[in-house]
C-alpha cells in the first residue's frame, strides 16, 4: 500500500503550511505529515484553540496572527495527516523525491513522493551546564510551548538565564500571565554592541518594527525585574529536583540563590537529523554557530527533489519560513508541472521580502551568539542526558586520539539513547574539537540513521502486512 | 510545578498512576503531568535519577511515559478521555 503523490511535506509549521497552500493552488497532489495533533508548528502551537480569550492577550498579536495561516492551510486541498512521526526517508537514488516512512496510530506506513519538502523546523540549542538534568530546569522555548498548549506558567518565582529574542519575549509573556521573575541572568557577553554596530543599524533599517519591539522588551525588563548582566557560568543543584542555582558573572564571584524554576535559552539551531540521515551535504554556519543543509536559492538540497524550507535550513524565523516555503513550492511546481505559468514578479517579491529579513537577522546572530563557555562546559557536566555521559568522559577519550564524534559514541554510548544525539550532538562535536585543536565544522556531527524515531517491531510489522495486501 | 493561568471550560478525565485526574481539552499529557505534585516523569535508565521534560517539542525524550500500555512522548500526545498514564519511577530491570 504505497501511496504515490506529487509532493510530501514534512512539518506543518509556517514553512510547511505556506508551501502546501502555494503548491496545492497549482493542482499538485500533496500530503503533509506532522508530529503534532494540530497545525502551526512550535511558533503557532495550538493557535486554533487559543485564538480568543486571556491566553491570546498574554501571547501577543504575532502569535494570534498565525491563526489566519492555519485557517488557509486547513482550507487548502492538501491531505494533512496529524500525529504522524516520520522515522525514515528513502531517497529516490538520484531520480528525485523518494519514500517517506512514518508512524501513525501505532502503525508504520509508507508514502512515495516525486518531491519531498522537509519543513521540520528547529530546536533550542542545548546549553549543557552542571545540574541541567534536574527537574525544574527547562528550556525557555519548552516553557513557552506549555504556555501555548497547556495555558500554564511555572508556579512560583522563575529564574531566567540566557539571551536572544525568545528569552525576552517569554519573560514579557510570563509577566503578562501573572508569573513572577526571580531574576533575569543575561548571558550576552560584554562588549557585543560596538563591534556589531553596523549590523545593528542595518537591522534597524530593514526590520525596524521587530527590532524596536525587542529593544522595548529589554528596557522594560531591565527596569522591572532583578537584572544580572554578563552571566558567564551556571550551576544547578538539588537532589531530585532543582533547589539552588549558582551563577558567576564575568570577573565576578559565584552567587548562590534558592531556585525552584530555572529556564535557559541560548538560541535555536536547525534540526539536522532528517537531512543528515539522507546524506544531504551540510555546511557549517559561522554566523549561527551550527550546521545547516546546503541549499540552492529555492531550498533544494544536494539530493534532487529533496527540498528544505524554514528554520530547518538555517535560522531566520517564522516570517522568513513562510517565504521560503512559498519559494520551494514554486521550484517544485516548475519541476513537476513545467506547463504551469511561472509568476516571475511574484518570485521577485518573495525574494526581496526574504532578503530584508535576512539582512536584519545578521545582528541577532552576532549579538546573541552563545558565549564559548556555553559550548564547552566544565568536566562534571552531563553532556549526553540519555546515557549520562559527562564532559570529563568525552575529554578523556578525545585526549587519547579519538577525534570523531562517532568514535566517542561507540566508546561512551553518548548519543545512543532515545533522543539519538539530538541533545548532545553539538556538545560532543565542540568538546572533540576543543581537545583535538580543530573546529566543530571539521569534526562534524554524529551520523544519523533510521529509525529517526523509536519504533516497535509490532508497529514495523504492519508495514509488511500492508505490502502483502496491496 | 506549573499552574493554569485560567480555568479551562472543557475537560476530560484521565488516569495518572491509577488515580483519576481532570485535564483540559487541547493540552498534552506532558502539560498535565507538569501540574502534578510529583515532579518526575520517570527515571533515567542509565543513572536512575528522576527526570522531567526539557524541550516539550519531541526532541529530548525526557517526557517518555507509558500511555495506554505503550511508551509515548508525553509532550506530543494530546489528552483523551479515559487515557491511562503510567510514570515509571523505578529503574527498568533486565532479566539475566
Amino acid at each position: 500500500m504505497s501511496d504515490h503523490v506529487d509532493l510530501i511535506i514534512i512539518g506543518a509549521g509556517p514553512a510547511g503550511m505556506s508551501a502546501a497552500i502555494a503548491a496545492s493552488r497549482q493542482g499538485l497532489s500533496i500530503v503533509v505529515l506532522d508530529e503534532q495533533a494540530r497545525p502551526g508548528g512550535q511558533i503557532w502551537r495550538n493557535v486554533e484553540q487559543r485564538r480568543d480569550g486571556a491566553l491570546s492577550t498574554v501571547l501577543g498579536r504575532d502569535y494570534a496572527a498565525g491563526a489566519e495561516l492555519v485557517d488557509r492551510f486547513r482550507a487548502c486541498p492538501a491531505d494533512y495527516r496529524a500525529e504522524a512521526s516520520v522515522w525514515h526517508i528513502d531517497e529516490g537514488q538520484g531520480t528525485g523525491g523518494g519514500k517517506v516512512f512514518y508512524l501513525k496510530d501505532h502503525q508504520a506506513r509508507v508514502l512515495e513522493g516525486r518531491c519531498i519538502l522537509l519543513a521540520t523546523g528547529a530546536q533550542e540549542r542545548p546549553p549543557a551546564f552542571p545540574g541541567w538534568t534536574l527537574p525544574g530546569v527547562m528550556g525557555i522555548g519548552a516553557a513557552q510551548v506549555t504556555l501555548k498548549s497547556g495555558g500554564q506558567i511555572p508556579d512560583g518565582p522563575v529564574w531566567i538565564a540566557g539571551c536572544g529574542p525568545l528569552a525576552y519575549l517569554y519573560a514579557m509573556q510570563l509577566r503578562r500571565a501573572g508569573g513572577t521573575i526571580a531574576g533575569f541572568l543575561d548571558t550576552t557577553p560584554p562588549g557585543r554592541l560596538l563591534p556589531n554596530f553596523f549590523a545593528f543599524l542595518q537591522a534597524m533599517l530593514f526590520q525596524p518594527a521587530p527590532m524596536l519591539k525587542g529593544v522595548a522588551w529589554q528596557l522594560a525588563l531591565r527596569c522591572t525585574v532583578p537584572w544580572v548582566p554578563h552571566v558567564a557560568a551556571l550551576t544547578a543543584d538539588g537532589g531530585d529536583r532543582l533547589k539552588t542555582l549558582t551563577y558567576t558573572t564575568t570577573g565576578g564571584k559565584p552567587v548562590t540563590v534558592e531556585a525552584a524554576h530555572l529556564l535557559v535559552h541560548e538560541g535555536i539551531v536547525p534540526g539536522t537529523h532528517p537531512t543528515l540521515m539522507l546524506g544531504c551535504e551540510q555546511a557549517w554556519s559561522d554566523a549561527q554557530d551550527c550546521f545547516a543543509p546546503k541549499l540552492d536559492e529555492w531550498g533544494e538540497t544536494s539530493l534532487p527533489g529533496i527540498f528544505v524550507a524554514g528554520d530547518a535550513g538555517g535560522i531566520a524565523g517564522a516570517q522568513a519560513a513562510r517565504l521560503r516555503g512559498e519559494l520551494a513550492a514554486v521550484a517544485i511546481m516548475r519541476r513537476l508541472k513545467p506547463s504551469a505559468v511561472a509568476e516571475r514578479d511574484a518570485v521577485k517579491r518573495l525574494r526581496s521580502r526574504l532578503s530584508r529579513i535576512i539582512a536584519g537577522r545578521a545582528f541577532l546572530d552576532r549579538y546573541f551568539r552563545p558565549r564559548e563557555a556555553a559550548c564547552l562546559p566544565p568536566d562534571d557536566t552531563v553532556i549526553c542526558r540519555c546515557e549520562g555521559v559527562t564532559a570529563a568522559q568525552i575529554r578523556a577519550l578525545t585526549t587519547n586520539g579519538l577525534g570523531d564524534p562517532n568514535m566517542v559514541k561507540a566508546f561512551t554510548r553518548a548519543g545512543m539513547g532515545p533522543c539519538q544525539g539530538r541533545q548532545c550532538g553539538y556538545g560532543v562535536a565542540r568538546l572533540t574539537a576543543e581537545i583535538t585543536g580543530t573546529h566543530a565544522a571539521t569534526v562534524g556531527l554524529y551520523r544519523a540513521r533510521p529509525p529517526l524515531k523509536p519504533i516497535t517491531l509490532g508497529e514495523l510489522a504492519v508495514l509488511d502486512k500492508q505490502r502483502t495486501e496491496a | 510545578m506549573f499552574r493554569k493561568i485560567a480555568q479551562p471550560a472543557q475537560g476530560v478525565t484521565v488516569e495518572v498512576d491509577g488515580t483519576p485526574v481532570r485535564a483540559s481539552l487541547g493540552e498534552t499529557v506532558a502539560d498535565l503531568l507538569l501540574r502534578q505534585t510529583e515532579v518526575g516523569f520517570g527515571v533515567n535508565a542509565a543513572s536512575g535519577r528522576v527526570r522531567a521534560p526539557y524541550c516539550m517539542m519531541g526532541v529530548c525524550f525526557e517526557c517518555l511515559v507509558e500511555i495506554d500500555g505503550r511508551d509515548s512522548q508525553a509532550c506530543l500526545m494530546p489528552v483523551r478521555e479515559g487515557m491511562r498514564i503510567t510514570r515509571r519511577m523505578g529503574r527498568p530491570e533486565v532479566a539475566a
